[in-house]
């Protein structure tokens, strides 16, 4: 292979990334060493198993990835904003729209998910840590490198251009003969599996570490979601692990699963990768739900309305979203028996999703409104993802979809969804939390800006894609001439995205200035809210519970600050056992980075190397004697006092 | 010594390569289909039951229902991928 392959080249938007890529790689450790951080890095984040550390990583990593993702929509926008546009060729306009596609649910969304997660489940439950602490941390260094292994191919090698679902043919090494699409399959492989260890480290925790009394039916509503995700991801992400293994192998080492001829069928991979694909539409929804049920209950100052019917009907989510995934590809010519049934399947999941809107909605009702910025979103994402419901029940109706499929339309319609959904829901929860994580809250006022600019902008960048869906543009089409008429609302859209750019630089200001001139909070429970998290000072100690608490009902917080209560038993505080701090995960992640990137180029001998070195590391691990310490009762005293205030 | 040994771990994965390899056979020699499919099917269903007993501990659960409810839920999104792939890609395409 040549240095010109190796390199992507002829660019000069590439070219300006090589540079920027060269001076932060120079910037990050020239200031580490300034600073004298290294030491702090490595002791405080790199080697932590603390589930708060880890949740706050997975943030900063999502709001990275939410950057990149956000620029490839703008390069998209731009491109298509006016008629015959050259900004873009063809191939760059597909490379991007493929890892928007790739970062925006992957990268984005769920570590962003995970991230909330991790912070505020083990505090949702009384717990002091999740179930397995080191197998947390491998869950994030395999993520954060799986995502930086995709990232890396804009400038080494070519990005995969055939679209985030990667459908064969085109997807096949006949077809697309860079090596992107083996970017795709293995940086994919290695975050998913990152994944399916957090849903299964976080089913466990919250089966077997609720505080005593905590009965499932008196767990938080966003703990639930999180259980309920957790079961999704164990069921669908093996299938996305095993749809991977296949494209590589077809793509790397000649293998026809999917190939055209000597037995392969190619609409299977569409078909496996839509089995794993509508069950992870869920499992970024679904928390994104239990987010909103938190707030809305804390800002209506009422408990959640119909909290059985909520648990009942994600549990019928769960399972009906093993049962729909055929809609996404109903014009690929099967029968109308098949298409029946799934259309049929599909109607039916709109019913759980619209009896939880109306229990919000009746939570809402007679409620004590606060108009925070958490709220506002909660408020904004009821009409707007209605909206895109709706037109998901249009695009379920198999003969109409005919018309629908693979237009603008189609786009619009997710982006209604996952939008207002997923971004909204953890933009929420990241306002919502911040003070728990951090000791402050998040500027309402700046947070109020940004959320009308969102809010606002959203609508009129992706409005527009409906009626030109319906006028008959077709989703990835890189240009178009002016007789088609598409001009004037692409234009108006790509307005819009600008609106959406300032309000994510408010957000991302907003967090700045906040840490700088936020006044401290002192209470541990800024939003007067109900669950067992806000029992804790804030910051959160290593430990989270100095004393575990005890819970006999849902919202048991709520309940002893009503009527003055405490949540623990009397008594002096104990020895807790806490994890230690390791640094096995990260260095694993590192090898599964340099694994991957010799697996891409085919260059085995390396490949080997780093595979055997991964082994090694797992081998250490099962002879290792790890047991943790103990923190000791003078400790814990000293610094509940120093977070509390002197009353023990 | 017992300790440091896992016997019953060593020879489940000894037995478990083993059945890889009877598996081969299929390929390495001129077999009829259902023989084929025969000696795929019981070295797979014994494969499962190493990997789920022996493994997955499953025999050593005290919370029957959560084990149940597991496995329920695990054998509907098995079988209705198998026989939905089924349904969609083969017996319902192109059906009118």
């Amino acid at each position: 292979m040549k240095w010109d392959e190796f390199f992507v080249t002829g660019e000069p938007m590439i070219y300006a990334a090589m540079v920027s890529i060269v001076l932060v790689s120079i910037a990050i450790p020239a200031g580490l060493t300034y600073f004298k951080k290294w030491g702090y890095l490595w002791r405080e984040w790199l080697t932590t198993v603390d589930h708060k550390k880890i949740g706050v990583m997975y943030i900063i990593a999502a709001l990275l990835m939410l950057f990149r993702g956000g620029v490839d929509a703008l390069l998209m926008r731009a491109q298509t904003a006016v008629p015959n546009n050259g900004l873009l060729d063809g191939q760059h306009y597909n490379e991007i729209f493929t890892t928007h596609g790739i970062i925006m649910i992957l990268f984005m969304a769920m570590p962003f998910i995970i991230g909330l997660m991790n912070v505020v489940v083990p505090l949702q439950i009384g717990a002091r840590d999740v179930a397995f602490p080191r197998l947390n941390a491998v869950s994030f260094w395999l993520f954060f490198f799986g995502a930086m292994l995709l990232n890396i191919s804009f400038v080494i090698g070519g990005s995969p251009d055939a679209g985030w679902s990667a459908y064969f043919p085109l997807a096949s090494l006949e077809f697309s003969p860079t090596v992107g699409n083996n970017y795709y399959s293995l940086a994919l492989q290695i975050a998913g599996i990152g994944t399916l260890m957090t849903g299964i480290n976080f089913l466990v925790t919250i089966l077997k570490m609720r505080a005593p009394g905590m009965k499932l039916m008196k767990m938080p509503m966003f703990t639930w979601s999180i259980l309920i995700t957790s079961v999704i991801i164990i069921f669908a992400f093996p299938v996305l692990t095993v749809a991977l293994a296949l494209m590589m192998l077809d793509r790397q080492f000649g293998t026809q699963f999917f190939a055209m001829q000597n037995g392969g069928m190619d609409m299977l991979w569409a078909n496996l990768f839509w089995v794993w694909g509508h069950p992870e539409v869920y499992i970024v929804i679904l928390p994104a739900f239990g987010i909103y049920s938190e707030i809305i209950a804390t800002f209506a100052r009422k408990n959640l309305y119909g909290y059985k019917s909520m648990v009942y009907s994600m549990v019928v989510i769960s399972l009906l979203s093993f049962l729909v995934w055929v809609h996404h590809f109903y014009t690929m010519g099967h029968g109308v028996m098949v298409n029946s049934v799934f259309s049929i399947t599909t109607m039916a999941i709109s019913v759980p999703t619209g009896v939880k809107i109306f229990n919000w909605l009746f939570t809402l009702r007679r409620g004590k409104i606060s108009f925070t910025t958490p709220m506002l979103y909660a408020l904004a994402f009821i009409p707007i993802f209605t909206i895109g419901g709706v037109t998901g029940v249009m695009l379920a109706m198999a003969s109409a979809d005919y018309q629908y499929h693979n237009t603008m339309f189609l786009v619009a319609h997710f982006h209604y969804v996952l939008i207002p959904g997923t971004v909204f829901g953890v933009i929420a929860g990241f306002h919502y939390w911040f003070p728990k994580v951090f000791g402050f809250k998040l500027n309402e006022r700046l947070g109020k800006w940004a959320f009308w600019f969102i809010a606002i902008s959203f609508n009129i960048t992706f409005f527009p894609l409906f009626i030109l869906g319906l006028n008959g543009m077709t989703r990835r089409m890189y240009t178009y001439s002016e007789s088609t008429g598409y001009g004037p609302l692409n234009m108006l859209s790509m307005v819009g995205a600008v609106g959406l750019t300032i309000g994510f630089i408010l957000l991302v200001y907003n967090i700045y200035w906040s840490t700088r001139y936020q006044p401290r909070e002192v209470t541990g429970d800024p939003w007067d809210a109900r669950s067992l998290e806000w029992s804790t000072p804030s910051p959160v100690p290593e430990y989270n519970f100095a004393k575990t608490p005890v819970v006999d009902k849902l919202d048991a917080f709520w309940f002893a600050k009503k009527e003055g209560k405490s949540l623990t038993e009397e008594g002096d505080y104990e020895p807790i056992h806490m994890p230690n701090n390791n640094g096995q995960p990260f260095i694993m992640g590192v090898a599964f980075f340099f694994f991957g990137f010799f697996m891409v180029f085919s260059w085995w001998l390396p490949a080997i190397i780093a595979g055997m070195f991964i082994l090694g590391t797992m081998a250490y691990r099962t002879f290792e004697q790890d047991h943790g310490h103990y923190v000791t009762v003078e400790e814990i005293e000293r610094t509940e006092n120093a977070l509390r205030g002197e009353k023990k | 010594m017992k300790e440091l040994f896992p016997v019953p771990h060593v020879i489940g994965f000894v037995s478990s390569l083993l059945l890889s390899l009877i598996a081969l056979v299929v390929i390495k020699f001129d077999l009829s289909f259902g023989m084929g499919m025969t000696i795929l099917g019981v070295t797979a269903i014994i494969q499962a039951c190493l990997q789920l007993f022996l493994f997955m501990h499953v025999g050593e659960n005290e919370n029957k229902t959560a084990l149940l409810t597991n496995i329920g839920y695990a054998l509907f999104v098995g079988l209705v991928t198998i026989f939905g792939t089924l349904f969609a890609m083969m017996w319902g395409y192109q059906m009118i």
